[in-house]
């Protein structure tokens, strides 16, 4: 039996909710909602920013807050392509997202050293290492937007199943790729649940100096969540590559925004030690659905920032005034680096 | 009870933290004597140092204002919204009032309005992000970067995303005005800002007490200050000299947009970090950051007399610095701190 008093505390059932009323709210408007086309097109949009959420909750759940991975992302991406482009590769696409990952990997070991090792502030680390990784992709590569080798577009063109609107004749594709999404779904909630590794992400989070008497190898656990999180936003880089049939340098730059607005909304604890990846998802749909369908209810796009703003200052505040009242949390007002 | 505290730290501190001004000192003039051996007839030239001191007030402005929530122990990433959205609102307000070709004293009244209207919405939005910081105790780095969204969200949606041009000429004729041909207004009011604000913490009540609320939050609420009262203030005033700076930039480019200088929150940043700001609060001294800008300017001016070096190794370079810096901080600073323990 779930307890109530403890779901009533919780974020995810309030985000489920509005997720519930602006479905209905746009299904009413536009009657277009709940149309197979739509939401194939909406789990289509979520991927990409699913996948780089559940890296952004690993590392705000630490207490961190990370906004290197669309550069991260973008820079592994664009160099597993040029790569494979000189050699005219042909073969499987795994090498492709294995290369990607490994820049992914190596481009996270900087950020790694940086705060877990040197124990620096992670916000001031990571807006660094975005910026001297952005100035590497498009100074010394010289990036422009380019093609993609053959079997990454094969790639990028498998799809799962065909969704048809027969009132308006709009089809949309289900794209493979979701599979990817569903994957790193399920390995990071086994990592997080099942692993002593998983739980001194939350120990870490929660307290780090309970954590570190209490045995865990704060540094170590440190060290891992950036090389991993920068392995999935090679990994995801490369996603949005070959869903885009083309590898466009800077066309993920400026997501973390929306990204950790999404995990915020989602539950996730600002100041770390707590949430959830159902959360994280729900906050990511709230979001997609929101920019989305916004044109669906007939608000103009460019109110897009206005809500993204909204929501992360509704979002933050809710979690924050839930936190609330406890001095350790007033103590730190300014902090959160 | 309080002042005695901070007198008897205050110079324990400020040892180290002059010796950082120092070595910054050093640093600018190494960096400045490169550019001079690397290219002496174009960085020598008047010409070199006029146009430096039309770049650097907008952005320099701005990264007083972040150090400032810094010490705090915060942070604000809404400073480039904040500049924008007072600049539109500016823009927007002259566009309205002073019809094309108005005479000057037509238009001045006007302009006068106009500029006290931005630094208005300046102090409100700083106000703003002030009150989720220290009323709704949402981290600064959130709320701030909601406010950044928010208002340049806002800025789009009055502007449709459309820059506002065709702006009285009058007002960038004032904005651009050069002191004896040579000294442009924007660098007399970063100067201004800089003193100001330099005695403000030095000189005040109100430096010490940014400075204890940055060391120790709890402390310094136990100690009697009023934490929110203070927090918000911190934030109104780096509203405060955004605004200045998004009407610096609105007279340089004769327009208002909601995305200019979006490159500007990151160097802002880099530049507090360079100048001396501890990212973890209570150090920081506006002398260091000013030696910083000065830095980080002759670097760009620099870089800018080789052509063939891509824009976006700025990028890489400021990137480098920033975590250089920190992690040099980081070395002497454990020394320094190993050194203080052992005394």
């Amino acid at each position: 039996m779930i307890n109530m008093r403890r779901m009533a505390k919780r974020s995810e059932p309030y985000v489920f909710g509005a997720i519930v009323l602006l479905c209905l709210l746009i299904q009413v408007q536009s009657k277009q909602f709940f149309t197979g086309n739509n939401l194939v097109d909406l789990a289509r949009s979520m991927i990409v920013p699913a996948l780089f959420s559940i890296g952004a909750m690993m590392v705000i759940v630490s207490g961190g807050i990370d906004v290197s991975f669309p550069a991260i992302a973008s820079l592994a991406m664009y160099a597993t392509d040029r790569i494979l482009l000189n050699v005219n590769y042909s073969g499987n696409v795994m090498l492709a997202y294995a290369m990607a990952a490994g820049f992914g990997l190596a481009m996270g070991a900087v950020n790694a050293l940086l705060i877990g090792v040197l124990r620096l502030p992670t916000l001031v680390v990571t807006l660094g290492t975005s910026s001297l990784f952005t100035g590497i992709m498009q100074g010394a590569l010289a990036a422009s937007e380019s093609p993609v080798p053959p079997s990454i577009l094969a790639h990028g063109k498998e799809k799962l199943f065909t969704a048809t609107n027969t009132q308006l004749g709009l089809t949309s594709d289900m794209p493979s790729q979701i599979l990817i999404l569903l994957g790193a779904l399920l390995l990071v909630f086994l990592l997080l649940r099942y692993t002593m590794l998983g739980r001194g992400i939350y120990a870490i989070g929660g307290d780090e100096a309970a954590a570190r008497r209490a045995g865990f190898n704060v540094v170590g656990v440190k060290v891992f969540i950036y090389c991993f999180v920068g392995a999935m936003a090679g990994v995801t880089g490369m996603v949005r590559a070959s869903m885009m049939m083309n590898a466009h340098p800077t066309n993920l730059l400026g997501m973390e925004m929306t990204v950790i607005a999404a995990v915020v909304l989602g539950g996730t604890r600002v100041t770390g030690g707590l949430g959830t990846l159902t959360g994280t998802m729900l906050g990511v749909a709230l979001m997609i659905i929101l920019s989305n369908s916004l044109i669906l209810i007939g608000i103009p796009t460019y109110w897009t920032r206005v809500f993204t703003g909204a929501v992360i200052i509704i979002g933050t505040g809710v979690t924050a005034w839930q936190a609330g009242g406890s001095g350790r949390r007033l103590a730190s007002s300014g902090t959160g680096l | 009870m309080s002042d005695n505290s901070t007198a008897t730290a205050a110079p324990r501190i400020a040892v180290p933290r002059d010796r950082n001004i120092l070595r910054l000192s050093i640093f600018l003039a190494a960096v400045f004597l490169l550019m001079t051996a690397l290219r002496p007839s174009i960085f020598l030239m008047p010409s070199n140092f006029n146009s430096m001191m039309r770049q650097f007030p907008e952005y320099g402005i701005m990264a007083i204002g972040i150090s400032l929530t810094m010490i705090t122990g915060g942070m604000d990433l809404a400073v480039v919204g904040t500049a924008n959205l007072s600049a539109i609102i500016a823009a927007k307000f002259l566009l309205a009032e002073v019809p094309r070709g108005a005479p000057p004293e037509q238009a001045l009244p006007m302009i006068i309005v106009a500029v006290l209207l931005a630094l208005i919405c300046g102090l409100a939005c700083g106000a703003f992000s002030g009150f989720l910081i220290a009323r709704m105790r949402i981290p600064a780095i959130l709320a701030t970067l909601g406010t950044q969204q928010l208002f340049t969200g806002i800025a789009i949606v009055i502007t449709n995303g459309r820059p506002q041009s065709r702006l009285p000429l009058l007002y960038s004729q004032i904005g651009n005005t050069e002191l004896w041909d040579f000294i442009p207004l924007p660098f007399v009011i970063f100067c201004a800002v800089a003193i100001i604000i330099g005695l403000a913490l030095s000189k005040t009540r109100f430096g010490p007490k940014l400075y204890m609320l940055g060391t120790n939050a709890k402390a310094a609420r136990f100690a009697g200050l009023n934490n929110e009262g203070i927090l918000v203030r911190t934030y109104m005033i780096s509203g405060f000299l955004s605004s200045i700076a998004g009407l610096i930039m609105m007279a340089r480019a004769n327009s208002a947009k909601a995305d200019y200088g979006a490159s500007y929150t990151m160097q802002c940043i880099l530049i507090a970090v360079l100048g001396g700001v501890d990212p973890n609060g209570g150090f920081g001294k506006i002398g260091g950051v000013t030696i910083a800008i000065l830095i980080l300017q002759v670097l760009s001016s620099g870089l800018n007399m080789f052509e063939n070096v891509s824009n976006f190794y700025r990028d890489v370079i400021w990137g480098g610095v920033l975590i250089i810096v920190l992690v040099i901080n980081l070395v002497v600073d454990g020394k320094a701190r190993r050194n203080g323990a052992r005394a």
